[in-house]
């Protein structure tokens, strides 16, 4: 799966950063038909976990209402240099993941 | 072209004019959430406030409509945001996402893109480390394409 | 089948406007944010093929092509053209297939599959900014008159011709939306109502079937000559893509 993470290189301890993610997926509904008449079954990104340096810091659960090519953009606290983790599944069982360093000064 | 246009913009106004709103601090005989809120806070009040849901009032298709939702909370370990949900009136699967914070969030807003399936409001419940619920919402025009598409 | 335009010199729309002028606050600011922008994705996929090899050649792109950003710029802007070795006009897409039959050896990506969709939209993206500059001569001046004759010809149960639209309203209203002048410089372009990334022949077929007619098969004849008219009808639009359009 693509996906792209932007947030920043480098934050000043204590900092709130903003951290962007956007995958590519089609976050089928359901409810959609295919030129034969067929349900094309659900298949969408239940859920999105962001690690940094290991603890969680943030999680999304997702439903069909989440547009197709999930887009989400929320706020961490910079502490400490080091790695965040993006990890994803569907209900498909596919798994995605990115990751993404930062460094922390001051 | 232009005067048949602007008729069939009217009857549209017309149209949305005609179709019941629902009232915002809804009772709880009407309100269409609370039953999904009675299920989502487990009985537990959810009370308006502290949460805005800031997205357009006319959406551009309902596809992708762009939502963000913000809670009014310090982010501090003893006061910050737990969660935030969010619900649709219409869609045929009201909970559309759940969002877990906690105090290293810094700040409690997140932007995401939602689908909706026909004008309707958006409704947003963020549960807080004390427990407590509160809630936003917003309502969304969704009209039709002016042209289909099969493609 | 009645046509429209009898004048001599084709018409050009004026002020020159690009489909993003007529679009929502909201779909502007989905298109000028290069991370938000879904049709980035598509992008950041072309990057990849770029640089990975196909086909008997075991070559990628960039064996030949180097760095796309030195090498790819300004090409989106002079498609569709007649291409020398096929003897026929071609879009970006199926220059696209022909490098990979010619050079790679590889087998031509199916019309609309993400990896074609990818690698063009990645193509287009490095003369993003670039104006449409299609050129007019004897090899495609047939092909121009074709697309001419066929962008004011009434087509579908509704018996309109693109010329009705995009010629003589645009700028007015259909139900909410505002009726744009019907230019292709954002294509491959992410549209909300396919949830994806797509092409202009996608689009075009798109506006057939809006106006119940029968859609013209993807790399039909009468596609392509639409889009070198439409392409020649836009000259001087930046290209944006990846647009973003409702």
């Amino acid at each position: 799966m693509v996906a792209l993470v932007q947030m920043p290189r480098q934050a000043k301890r204590g900092e709130v950063i903003e951290v962007r993610i956007v995958i590519q997926h089609p976050m089928e509904t359901g409810f959609r038909f295919d030129l034969l008449g067929r349900a094309i079954p659900k298949n969408v990104i239940n859920n999105l976990s962001v690690r940094y340096n290991g603890s969680e810091v943030f999680l999304a659960e997702m439903g069909s209402g989440i547009a197709a090519n999930p887009y989400l953009q929320f706020f961490t606290v910079a502490e400490a240099s080091g790695d965040f983790v993006f990890e994803w599944i569907d209900d498909a069982g596919q798994r995605g993941a990115e990751r993404a360093a930062i460094t922390i000064t001051g | 072209m232009k005067t048949i246009a602007r008729r069939r913009f009217v009857s549209v106004l017309a149209g949305l004019a005609a179709a019941p709103l629902l009232p915002r601090a809804a009772s709880a005989q009407s309100d269409p959430f609370a039953p999904l809120l009675l299920k989502l806070a487990g009985g537990a009040k959810v009370s308006p406030g502290r949460v805005t849901v800031d997205t357009p009032r006319l959406a551009d298709n309902g596809h992708s409509v762009p939502l963000t939702v913000s809670v009014e909370s310090p982010m501090t370990a003893a006061d910050h945001v737990r969660s935030i949900t969010l619900l649709s009136e219409r869609n045929p699967r009201p909970i559309m996402a759940t969002f877990h914070l906690g105090p290293k969030a810094g700040r409690p807003e997140v932007a995401t893109r939602v689908r909706l399936n026909g004008t309707q409001h958006v409704l947003a419940v963020a549960q807080l480390s004390d427990g407590s619920y509160w809630s936003g919402s917003a309502e969304v025009e969704v009209t039709e394409s002016a042209c289909l598409d099969a493609t | 089948m009645v046509c429209l335009a009898h004048a001599a010199e084709p018409q050009k729309p004026t002020p020159l406007k690009s489909g993003i002028e007529f679009a929502s606050e909201d779909v502007r600011k989905l298109q000028g944010d290069d991370f938000a922008n879904p049709g980035m994705l598509w992008v950041a996929r072309g990057v990849k093929l770029w640089s990975e090899a196909a086909g008997k050649s075991g070559k990628s792109c960039a064996a030949c092509h180097g760095d796309a950003a030195k090498s790819m710029k300004g090409v989106a802007a002079r498609y569709p053209r007649v291409d020398p070795g096929a003897a026929r006009l071609v879009n970006l897409e199926g220059r696209i297939n022909l490098c990979r039959e010619r050079n790679q050896q590889a087998p031509p990506f199916k019309h609309e599959s993400d990896e074609l969709l990818a690698l063009t939209a990645y193509v287009a993206y490095q003369s993003r900014g670039v104006p449409v500059g299609v050129v007019l001569d004897t090899q495609n001046r047939r092909n121009f008159e074709r697309g001419r004759a066929r962008y004011n010809t009434r087509v579908g149960q509704m018996n309109l011709a693109c010329a009705h639209c995009h010629d003589r309203n645009w700028g007015r209203q259909l139900l909410n939306e505002t009726i744009s002048q019907g230019h292709g410089n954002a294509y491959p372009t992410y549209r909300l109502e396919w949830q994806t990334t797509g092409s202009l022949q996608r689009r075009i077929r798109a506006c057939y079937f809006g106006l119940r007619a029968e859609m013209p098969p993807y790399g039909a004849q009468e596609l392509l000559e639409l889009e070198l008219y439409v392409a020649w009808r836009g000259n001087g639009l930046p290209i944006e893509t990846p647009g973003v359009r409702r």
